[in-house]
């Protein structure tokens, strides 16, 4: 019944654009698909966003829509290679602590003013301005900019951060530190530019549609709090000569099921598919349901620190309850959207990373439940002794199934007593930050292609590091890693000996699951850190 | 009645100041805060942040410099979440929403309901109150959260009559689900007060009088059966004024509506304090209200009560 509506809706649809195809704008310059006469682009957001001040937006779909109003010095194409952005190249010294960006002379911000090199310098002193007190501050840290840390510390004025505008076009940046993936961090919303007039002229309320001025492909035009936020083409972006997408629409749509209805609807472009739904989906929807690996991780971490259990302090405990994790199970019958099962903390995906050879992932599902059973043995646990343990995750129908699955595993293949329990998100944040737990489920997107935004976490003195795993030879392959031109063999390095020591139990890591129309056209699948830019999207005609 | 009603507003001020100075301890007590994240910020961003939102001060400062804001301002403090706007804008860009949609819920809620409730009680033991009971627990036994998707799913997907969510100013196809979704259970609610208690008035010695000197049916239920039944009703609508008209957090996740249900206990999520802690204040003081524009509708309804 619904296949055959949407089946009617569509043909409808199709019969009205078949009329206005003898006014469509074109054909796609590269590919030659013919475009759509309404090139807007409609999708979901779970929740209203943060903000759109790109020093101070911190969530996902914040950032989303500050890529597209906001240019910054380097962007990423639809694979997360490095391509020009507002600089159209950079230049270093040899020890990798000095870069040098020469940025285009066609730049322009949304009012006609000139986007130069002053407008980066004024915006990342403000990025790490204690009277700002942006909540990404610590971004520029990691950036190793020159003084950054002191700065917001309050030790040393804001005057003194190391970057500087040799001319209008030349942009100087030193680091603390040599870092080869510096040019990577500058796709980051944090270190786009912002305008300084106006910004001093409206102050607080520089942000809203009407005081905006921005230098992406598309500006603000209109914001409805927890409703929708509509931003439309920048006339005066430099490249939006070959700018298809008109129009994109933001709707706020908190929950997964009304979003998918609206999809089906013909409401939105783009929306995700709940847990468990992608087979049906695809079955009935082959060119519209997809699924692709992100740069997130799903795992459940061990208290190592003195409060936690003392059972879980030996590595063979750890160990036989990764082991009894048949992953499989969790990805293919309960997510069921194509998440790849994890063997290591460090998604497959992530640019540079060569997982090692994990001797679990190669096993039957059989013989590791066997080398489980003989590895706790070994520790002392069976059935006379069971080990018993607590697990906590943060309140969700889908962390439920997944813990009970686990919990079920663990029960009867190894005889183990195991307690679940769920807290409210920022109890369970404080809860697990003040180790107050035995096992947690844990998870992490990466804040940068680069395999470190994972594995620092389980680095000794890692802010991060919930589960006080604390092994110097890991610390010390970190560390070399930060300044190595060729880091990749020792990440995996460390990889190896997480495995054998089983600090975290990688579970899976995430796909984008999406329901994306067949219309819309180049939707960047292969960037696994799902930077997308409306400019680079378009809409074929049906 | 002036002096009551004086009086009644003066008892209000030390209430709704009790109500802060609770919800302010409360808040503050529960654990997280509101810049708990899963990226715990590095110490020194923390403690630049807190300073630019006062929450390093010891609480009776803050509270006070709250109070003080308010009283002096007007100014109900910054949201931290939402870090372009402030509480004054959340609720003036989200109560007018709920306030449309509630308004509404309740005119169609409380007519339907008072219509069924009435019918059914004349004709009682008949197809009509059999239908009228049917439907009233039926209409009850649908939460809104259940009655958002079924709507959406018929109206939008099945029918494709009307838009799955959004507000547009309030565009009338925008209000449909949301007013019915919200006004049901209640209709539901008051249907089945209305009923039972007109049933009771319909037996009572008075109306039994009215009959008997020759009154027509018609003149002696509006004349002199309404009034005493739509007391407990009365009872009833009160707190569901308040409730409706401060937002529903289903009609809001479910229709996108912006209204400030999702706000409140979005805020109370994210531990946005000032958000919280305001928009609780607009709740106690439209509680107050309402409980006294009750007991002064009682007044108007049963001749014996007299203030």
């Amino acid at each position: 019944m619904n296949t055959i509506l949407r089946n009617s809706v569509a043909g409808l649809l199709c019969s009205t654009f078949i009329t206005g195809a003898a006014l469509a704008a074109g054909t796609h310059p590269v590919t030659g698909e013919p475009l759509a006469d309404d090139q807007t682009f409609v999708y979901r957001v779970l929740d209203e966003h943060s903000s759109v001040d790109p020093q101070v937006v911190e969530d996902v779909s914040g950032a989303e829509i500050v890529r597209d109003l906001f240019e910054g010095l380097m962007n990423q194409d639809e694979n997360g290679n490095l391509v020009p952005g507002v600089a159209t190249g950079y230049t270093t010294n040899e020890t990798k602590d000095v870069y040098t960006f020469t940025l285009r002379d066609n730049a322009k911000w949304s009012n006609g003013d000139p986007v130069t090199a002053h407008d980066f310098v004024y915006a990342w002193k403000r990025a790490v301005d204690p009277a700002l007190s942006s909540p990404y501050a610590w971004f520029m840290e990691l950036m190793s900019i020159e003084n950054a840390a002191e700065i917001i510390a309050g030790e040393k004025p804001v005057d003194d951060l190391g970057v500087k505008a040799i001319d209008d076009h030349t942009l100087e940046v030193k680091l603390s530190a040599p870092l080869p993936y510096f040019p990577q961090m500058t796709t980051h919303s944090t270190t786009f530019p912002a305008p300084r007039k106006v910004i001093e002229q409206f102050g607080d309320e520089w942000t809203k549609p009407g005081n905006i001025v921005s230098n992406g492909a598309y500006v603000l035009t209109e914001h409805l709090p927890n409703e929708r936020s509509v931003r439309e083409r920048n006339p005066m972006y430099w490249d939006n000569e070959n700018t298809i997408i008109d129009k994109v629409v933001a709707l706020v749509i908190n929950d997964e099921n009304v979003a998918l209805t609206r999809y089906l609807a013909g409401e939105l472009d783009r929306t995700e598919v709940p847990a468990g739904q992608f087979p049906r989906l695809k079955k009935e929807y082959p060119n519209e349901a997809i699924s692709f690996p992100r740069l997130c991780n799903y795992y459940y971490t061990f208290n190592l620190s003195d409060s936690g259990p003392e059972a879980f302090k030996d590595p063979n405990v750890r160990q036989a309850l990764s082991l009894a994790v048949d992953r499989k199970i969790i990805t293919e019958n309960i997510l069921a959207g194509g998440q790849p099962e994890a063997y290591t903390f460090v998604p497959e995906a992530t640019a540079g990373f060569t997982p090692p050879v994990v001797e679990m992932a190669s096993m039957t599902q059989a013989e590791r439940d066997e080398l489980a059973k003989e590895l706790l043995a070994e520790a002392g646990y069976g059935p006379d002794n069971p080990l018993t343990f607590s697990m906590v995750y943060n309140t969700s129908e889908a962390h439920k199934k997944v813990a009970v699955a686990l919990s079920q595993m663990w029960k009867q293949k190894l005889g183990a007593q195991v307690e679940l329990a769920n807290m409210e998100w920022k109890i369970f944040l404080e809860e697990r930050g003040n180790q107050n737990f035995e096992l947690a489920r844990g998870a992490w997107c990466g804040d940068y292609n680069e395999a470190s935004t994972f594995l620092d976490l389980l680095q000794s003195d890692s802010g991060y590091n919930d589960g006080k795993y604390s092994n110097p030879k890991v610390d010390e392959l970190l560390a070399q890693a930060k300044t190595s031109d060729d880091p990749a063999p020792l990440y995996t390095e460390v990889e190896r000996i997480i495995a054998q020591e089983t600090p975290v139990i990688p579970i899976y890591h995430y796909a984008g699951v999406y329901m994306l129309d067949s219309d819309v056209g180049n939707w960047p699948v292969n960037n696994v850190e799902q930077n997308w830019y409306s400019k680079n999207l378009y809409k074929i005609a049906e | 009645m002036l002096a009551y009603v004086i009086r009644r507003l003066l008892v209000a001020v030390p209430t709704i100041l009790l109500l802060i100075v609770a919800s302010f301890f409360l808040m503050h007590f529960a654990p997280g805060g509101p810049f708990t994240s899963e990226r715990p910020l590095p110490p020194q961003v923390l403690a630049n942040i807190e300073a630019r939102y006062g929450l390093d001060q010891p609480l009776w400062k803050q509270l006070w410099d709250y109070l003080y804001n308010i009283v002096v301002h007007f100014d109900f403090g910054p949201s931290f979440k939402f870090k372009d706007r402030d509480v004054n804008d959340i609720i003036a860009q989200g109560f007018p929403i709920s306030l449309t949609y509630g308004m509404l819920s309740f005119i169609v809620a409380t007519l339907v309901g008072v219509g069924l409730g009435i019918a059914a009680a004349i004709r009682h033991n008949s197809w009509i109150d059999y239908f009228a009971v049917g439907l009233g627990i039926a209409a009850q036994a649908l939460p809104n959260f259940i009655m958002g998707p079924i709507l959406i799913l018929t109206f939008t997907l099945w029918l494709g009559w009307l838009p799955g969510g959004g507000w547009n100013g309030g565009q009338w196809q925008y209000l449909i689900m949301p007013v019915i979704a919200l006004a049901t259970s209640y209709m539901g609610s008051i249907a089945r007060i209305t009923r039972s208690s007109m049933l009771e008035v319909l037996n009572s010695n008075f109306i039994r009088t009215a009959r008997a000197k020759g009154l027509p049916t018609r003149t002696v239920i509006w004349r002199h059966a309404l009034k005493p039944t739509l007391l407990p009703v009365v009872s009833y609508l009160g707190p569901v004024f308040v409730y409706v008209l401060t937002g529903s957090v289903f009609v809001d996740i479910y229709f996108s509506t912006g209204g400030l249900g999702q706000a409140y206990v979005g805020s109370a999520l994210s531990r946005d304090y000032a958000v919280l802690l305001g928009v609780t204040i607009l709740y106690g003081v439209l509680t107050v209200l309402v409980n006294l524009l009750t007991d002064l509708a009682y007044a108007w309804f049963d001749p014996k009560i007299r203030y």
